[in-house]
């Protein structure tokens, strides 16, 4: 079984770094999604479109996944996995293993692809990449833009959310390879004007395409994200780690379950804190030594790798200690 | 307003005026009524639902859905009462319009945005509090070191010009009266709102604002798309609205919570580590911001009682922090206490942007007197300054001995 369940809550809050499945739902062929919630209910931490979770599963892999699911719904995830049968194995197991009732391990949600405020939005998605798109374009509506959506798949039938995207009447063009071929892009952008921000979410060659098909638009008028798995200097460690506090020459062990910050508040040393959600960035800590495992919102990919700060409240260890300046 | 007020019945009533001079002068009293008559009160004099208790002061700072701010955060409803000015893109604005400038903000004020701030605010409250104290161990603690300091070190860090500063503490005490009713406060800072609203605003712009600065930073985001040339003035405005008083009014508390309880301006010397927690143990036991209110976007069910859609709810952020729910002998000042998790600051996706600057400049400030002050005691009569959100004093009488 899962061996993460046992997780204890801190101070008033509850204990954010796991979730669990609600619903599996096949949604297009090789298209699963999860509905995803805290295991006593309650909220999860805010998100915005463009977001994304890690979501640590059982056999130890670590995976990121878009968000695509309602922020006015304050109680549950939504997020679309594809199955990629020549991949190291985290979207077989969300397929083939994972089910209602399981718990895992849940970092961010973190925003590295935001909605910019613009006048108008031109919307491309290959294939699962429209999981981030999804989100946006209901923001989009709301905010009055102006926006279109192209969404490009091999065929019709592997295209999630069709259905939620016709809501949007002619908005959206739907264009499965097998009927209409390589995506038009300079036939979708048109001319390169001021004002508008193209976002750009799938695989690697279509983001090429965008980015060469960009080439004349204004400065910061592409945005685009890759998904690439996520690279860790060590896997995440379902283990007891040792927390050294060199200042006060104490040394913690933080079992699963509990939080660094509870462990050291359990060795008499506080260190304020506020949102315990690894948003507001109160509990920041100086990291002397070891590889954090980063579960908050704050930090970007470099500043991640830097490997220099953590937020405990929601943060761990990948390594077998941590060394923090307190 | 059409709507009869029929309360649920059951439902407390009080016929309170918060903004009174008699409760802004204390308000200890009228919040421990409220927490003690249930999870909701009603308010009479302004058909305003209060919430007192921590748990139900947090639920609804958490949830924006159901707990809305773009119709703002004062008694008045912006669906139907036009606004003083136009509303903040911050305060005053809900997801999905509320992302981008927080996005920015959070950047520009975060943590690790601050860290190369850090030893000139040191040295710049070491160099304050050698002036102070070389003209003597008597002093008015809120012009002499409260006010003087965020006067100097905030406005040049947002890169503000010299001239016309001394409008800030004017602008922000006003905008935080007029969350309240339309009283003798708000009518008494009127007549200046056109000049000041005037001179902030000539301060947003770009030209106005020095290279490397916060606000600077902002149109920075403008120039990269994150925000629109529209929004960056706005945005630059919150700054001044918000990050002058409020931490002014931090620094008073602390340091009166200090003069107050001399056990604990001990424990502070001995371990200088705990100037951090000193200073958001006073925020939570004084609450410099006091009140804020929300509106509900739908029929919320609080307790037994049902506050319809479109209805003004008054949270009291000062009354959560000191419910014995919540806390342990809440009305000590105590440095052995782990004050995380007060809502002094706010919680949620409006939680105070500026939080990581108000410690800040605190921690310089403690640290630097506490080099320097073995005792600290009030040497005279304290007067409140009365606002109708703030917690403030106008006058701190304090002497010190030195170390």
């Amino acid at each position: 079984m899962l061996g993460v369940q046992q997780r204890r809550a801190g101070g008033t809050g509850v204990d954010r770094a796991v979730v669990r499945v609600e619903e599996k739902t096949p949604v297009a062929d090789g298209v699963v999604t999860l509905t995803l919630a805290a295991p006593d209910g309650g909220r999860l931490p805010d998100w915005t479109p463009g977001a994304h979770v890690d979501l640590t599963l059982d056999n130890g892999l670590t995976r990121q996944y878009s968000l695509c699911g309602d922020r006015w719904d304050a109680r549950s995830y939504r997020v679309g996995v594809l199955l990629e049968p020549a991949g190291r194995g985290g979207s077989a197991y969300v397929h083939e293993q994972l089910e209602p009732g399981h718990v895992v391990g849940l970092g961010g949600p973190r925003n590295n692809f935001p909605l910019v405020p613009a006048d108008s939005y031109l919307f491309v998605a290959g294939g699962i990449g429209i999981t981030p798109i999804l989100p946006m374009v209901v923001q989009a509506e709301l905010l009055g833009a102006d926006w279109r959506l192209l969404y490009g798949g091999r065929q019709r039938s592997s295209m999630a959310f069709l259905d939620e995207l016709a809501a949007h009447g002619g908005r959206v063009q739907v264009r499965p390879q097998e009927e209409h071929g390589l995506l038009d892009l300079p036939g979708f952008l048109g001319e390169p004007r001021a004002g508008t921000r193209v976002y750009g979410c799938g695989p690697a060659p279509l983001l090429g395409a965008i980015e060469r098909a960009c080439a004349g638009w204004p400065p910061h008028t592409l945005h685009t994200e890759r998904f690439v798995a996520a690279e860790r200097g060590a896997p995440v460690r379902t283990t007891p780690f040792e927390v050294e506090l060199h200042r006060s020459g104490r040394t913690v062990v933080v079992a699963p379950g509990t939080s660094v910050l509870d462990a050291i508040a359990g060795a008499g040393v506080e260190v304020l804190s506020s949102c315990r959600q690894g948003t507001c960035g109160t509990c920041e800590t100086t990291v002397l030594a070891g590889q954090p495992d980063h579960r908050d919102a704050l930090l970007d990919d470099e500043e991640r790798a830097a490997a220099d700060c953590m937020y405990p409240c929601v943060s761990r260890s990948c390594s077998d200690r941590l060394v923090l300046d307190l | 307003m059409t709507r009869t007020a029929s309360p649920t019945a059951g439902l407390p009533v009080s016929d309170a005026d918060p903004f009174s001079h008699e409760v802004l002068e204390d308000p200890l009293p009228l919040h421990e009524q409220l927490r003690e008559a249930g999870p909701v009160t009603w308010l009479s004099r302004y058909d305003v639902h209060a919430l007192a208790r921590y748990e139900e002061v947090h639920a609804a700072l958490v949830d924006w859905q159901q707990f809305q701010s773009a119709a703002g955060v004062g008694l008045s409803n912006f669906r139907t009462e036009e606004p003083w000015r136009p509303p903040s893109l911050l305060l005053e604005a809900d997801p999905p319009r509320h992302d981008a400038p927080r996005r920015v903000l959070t950047a520009v004020l975060g943590p690790r945005a601050l860290r190369q701030l850090r030893e000139r605010w040191a040295a710049d409250a070491e160099e304050l509090v050698d002036q102070v104290l070389a003209e003597g161990t008597e002093f008015d603690a809120v012009p002499a070191l409260s006010q003087a300091f965020p006067l100097r070190v905030f406005p040049d860090a947002v890169g503000l010009g010299p001239d016309g500063r001394e409008n800030l503490l004017p602008y922000g005490d006003h905008a935080f009266n007029a969350f309240g009713p339309p009283n003798d406060l708000v009518a008494r800072g009127a007549p200046r709102v056109a000049e000041l609203s005037a001179w902030v605003g000539e301060q947003c712009r770009r030209e106005s604002l020095a290279e490397g600065g916060f606000g600077a930073a902002i149109w920075a985001a403008a120039d990269r798309g994150d925000l629109t040339p529209q929004q960056a003035p706005l945005v630059v405005r919150s700054l001044l609205t918000a990050g002058v008083d409020t931490t002014v009014h931090g620094i008073s508390a602390v340091l009166y919570a200090f003069a107050t309880n001399p056990a604990q301006w001990a424990r502070l010397r001995a371990d200088p580590g705990l100037a951090r927690v000193a200073f958001d143990e006073a925020i939570r036991w004084e609450s410099p911001v006091q009140t804020f209110f929300r509106t509900t976007t739908t029929a919320v069910r609080i307790g037994e009682t049902v506050v319809p859609e479109g209805h003004k709810v008054l949270m009291f952020l000062a009354a959560a922090n000191r419910d014995p729910r919540r806390w342990t002998a809440p009305d000590a000042f105590d440095l052995g206490r782990d004050p995380s998790g007060h809502v002094g600051f706010g919680m949620g996706l409006h939680q105070c942007v500026g939080q990581h600057v108000a410690r800040l400049e605190a921690e310089s400030v403690l640290t630097a007197l506490a080099r320097r002050v073995a005792r600290i005691e009030l040497a005279g009569p304290t007067r409140r300054h009365h606002n109708n959100t703030l917690r403030a004093w106008d006058s701190l009488p304090m002497s010190v001995e030195l170390a």
